[in-house]
């Protein structure tokens, strides 16, 4: 049983006209099972891997290298929040927010809260400055955060 | 000297201002279209003439570094278009994808032209949602428009611009890390030589440019070099080296300021100015204490260096790295230098992507230094030590292969020699800062 969708196959395969080789499809390719599955596991490392004529171990090296991707044993939750602890933002009060937001959820960054609800992680500089601190909740980002502010945020999720 | 009008935020203001509908109202595309009329060289010269240099940091010359491609190459030459914006403080080139996407795509589309290049790779920080969105329909309306595709603006060429997300990696900032991170590999920066014009993505010749460096190319075509030089600083008689500090640049001001903002202004404006006029002020009635001039990497200024202007030379006359991304941070006199210093380190340390020994170490180590410092069990030495682990590691001793090892002992050493005292009396009278998260692990 594969763990990859044919629909996912389909939209990965579909970046291939974009790039002289199938390797360069491996950020993009790791992006959309990564939001699909919420985690990128041994056996999806292996399907990618198949799909681009790469060795999973190939794979697996850039996945690793960039912290963002959640392997099977730290699956994200259905939201992920990120909060800014960069130099703009901890001036202004962003450490302070982040150690709120890990009281409000009951998690240390890095983890998912215990109904699979929020991950919440630290974030370097999101380039939100001028609105500082902020947060990034998916793909969006909230400037000027307040603690109250982020409780409102997190009703919403 | 006329009143300056902004050039690169002059449509951000305006409805609808990321619509091709209003960017062509507002004599959009106009400067793509005289660029296709000419000859990819004069393009390449008009730009080289107006004495553009890269916004991302580095300030190399714009045009000179097309001209490093080699000469009836096969083929194909790729443009990278940097987006990866992730130094601490800035946020310059997201204000330009958010608001004003066409402006890069017809910078894009010149360099291009110029550079003979059939496909144009956007590499854009992960965390730029927003930024991706705008750009995926402005590209899409460019097809639509013949702008970008087959028989782009009516050249019988194709042109090709394709987004690419990253992943949250700020060595993908790095021109080679960017490349390698492209090719679905992880962002390793390559030695250098060879240069990417020469060898860059997927072993082809490729140019890497900034996203505001694209957009101020679209202004040179559309209001010539001459306008460009009447904008800026021009070179120092007395440097033969100094290609000038031409044109207008976007200046972000972060950090303890009543107003933090993104403002376009000549190049050469002081920290002074940007601070108590642009951002109406340091907060609280403070006053400044340090001054991050371009990004955390840079280093800082001093309170008794506001003065200094803010060119591709100012900076470096106070002992800090360069102008960088032109990214002020104003932190106020009532904040300890070594909880900034251990912010700066701690970033660095994180985003250090471990390749080079002296980098992946020494981030780390000067980063644990500060924590002992932070918990009251610094010791006087500990601030030679600090010197000593900064000096050793970077390009400009020689002992890395990409610079963000130098942009990460610049904070270091420039903290250390013009705020030694407070760190001596931090350590000698032990004081401690509590680190307001627990992380876990």
């Amino acid at each position: 049983m594969s763990v990859l969708s044919e629909g996912v196959r389909e939209r990965i395969r579909a970046l291939f006209p974009k790039y002289p080789n199938k390797r360069a499809v491996t950020l993009p390719a790791l992006h959309i099972v990564h939001d699909e599955l919420r985690q990128v596991s041994t056996e999806a490392i292996r399907e990618i891997a198949d799909l681009l004529d790469l060795h999973p171990a190939e794979v697996h090296d850039t996945m690793s290298f960039y912290n963002f991707f959640k392997d099977e044993k730290h699956p994200l939750g259905k939201h992920r929040v990120w909060v800014c602890r960069s130099i703009a933002c901890a001036l202004r009060g962003g450490e302070e927010l982040l150690a709120h937001a890990c009281d409000k959820l009951g998690v240390h960054p890095g983890e998912t809260t215990r109904d699979g609800r929020v991950t919440l992680e630290f974030a370097e500089c999101l380039g939100a400055c001028e609105g500082a601190p902020c947060v990034l909740v998916n793909d969006e980002c909230h400037m000027n955060i307040s603690h109250e502010g982020f409780d409102e945020l997190a009703r919403k999720l | 000297m006329p009143e300056f009008e902004p050039v690169l935020l002059a449509r951000i203001n305006k409805p609808q201002s990321a619509a091709l509908e209003t960017y062509r109202a507002d004599g959009g595309y106009e400067a793509l279209r005289k660029a296709v009329a000419m000859s990819p060289g004069d393009v390449t010269e008009l730009v080289k003439s107006a004495g553009l240099r890269g916004r991302g940091g580095a300030g190399f010359p714009t045009g000179v570094k097309w001209t490093f491609l080699p000469k009836d190459h096969p083929g194909p030459i790729y443009l990278c278009v940097n987006a990866d914006e992730s130094e601490p403080g800035t946020f310059n080139n997201r204000i330009l994808m958010e608001f004003d996407p066409h402006q890069l795509l017809e910078g894009i589309a010149i360099a291009c032209h110029a550079i003979r290049s059939p496909t144009a790779y956007l590499y854009l920080r992960y965390e730029y949602g927003r930024s991706y969105r705008v750009l995926e329909t402005a590209i899409q309306e460019c097809y639509a428009a013949g702008i970008l595709g087959e028989n782009f603006m009516g050249t019988g060429r194709r042109l090709d611009v394709h987004l690419h997300r990253g992943a949250g990696a700020y060595i993908c900032g790095e021109e080679t890390g960017l490349i390698e991170s492209l090719e679905g590999k992880r962002a390793w920066p390559r030695i250098k030589p060879p240069f990417p014009a020469i060898e860059g993505l997927f072993r082809k010749p490729t140019i890497v440019n900034n996203v505001e460096t694209l957009c101020c190319v679209t202004h040179i075509v559309a209001r010539g070099a001459e306008w460009f030089k009447s904008v800026g600083i021009a070179p120092d008689p007395q440097n033969p080296r100094d290609a000038g500090s031409y044109g207008p640049k976007l200046y972000t001001v972060a950090g303890h300021v009543n107003e933090p903002g993104c403002f376009e202004l000549p190049m050469g404006v002081t920290a002074r100015e940007l601070i108590d006029v642009h951002a109406k002020g340091v907060w609280k009635g403070r006053k400044a204490k340090a001054v991050v001039p371009g990004g955390i990497s840079m280093g800082f200024l001093s309170a008794d260096e506001l003065d200094t202007p803010l060119d591709f030379n100012g900076p470096g006359k106070r002992g800090c790295l360069g102008l960088g991304t032109a990214a002020v941070v104003v932190v106020d006199d009532q904040t300890s230098m070594v909880d900034v210093l251990y912010n700066c380190c701690r970033f660095f340390s994180h985003e250090s992507c471990g390749q080079c020994t002296p980098c992946r170490e020494g981030t780390l180590w000067m980063t644990k230094i500060l924590e002992r410092i932070r918990t009251g069990h610094g010791r006087l030495e500990d601030l030679d030590l600090l010197l000593e682990v900064a000096g050793s590691m970077g390009i400009i001793p020689g002992t890395t292969i990409c610079g963000l090892s130098d942009g990460a002992a610049w904070p270091v050493k420039n903290a250390i020699h013009k705020f030694r005292p407070e760190f001596e009396e931090y350590i000698r009278t032990g004081r401690t800062s509590r680190d307001p998260v627990a992380y876990a692990h």
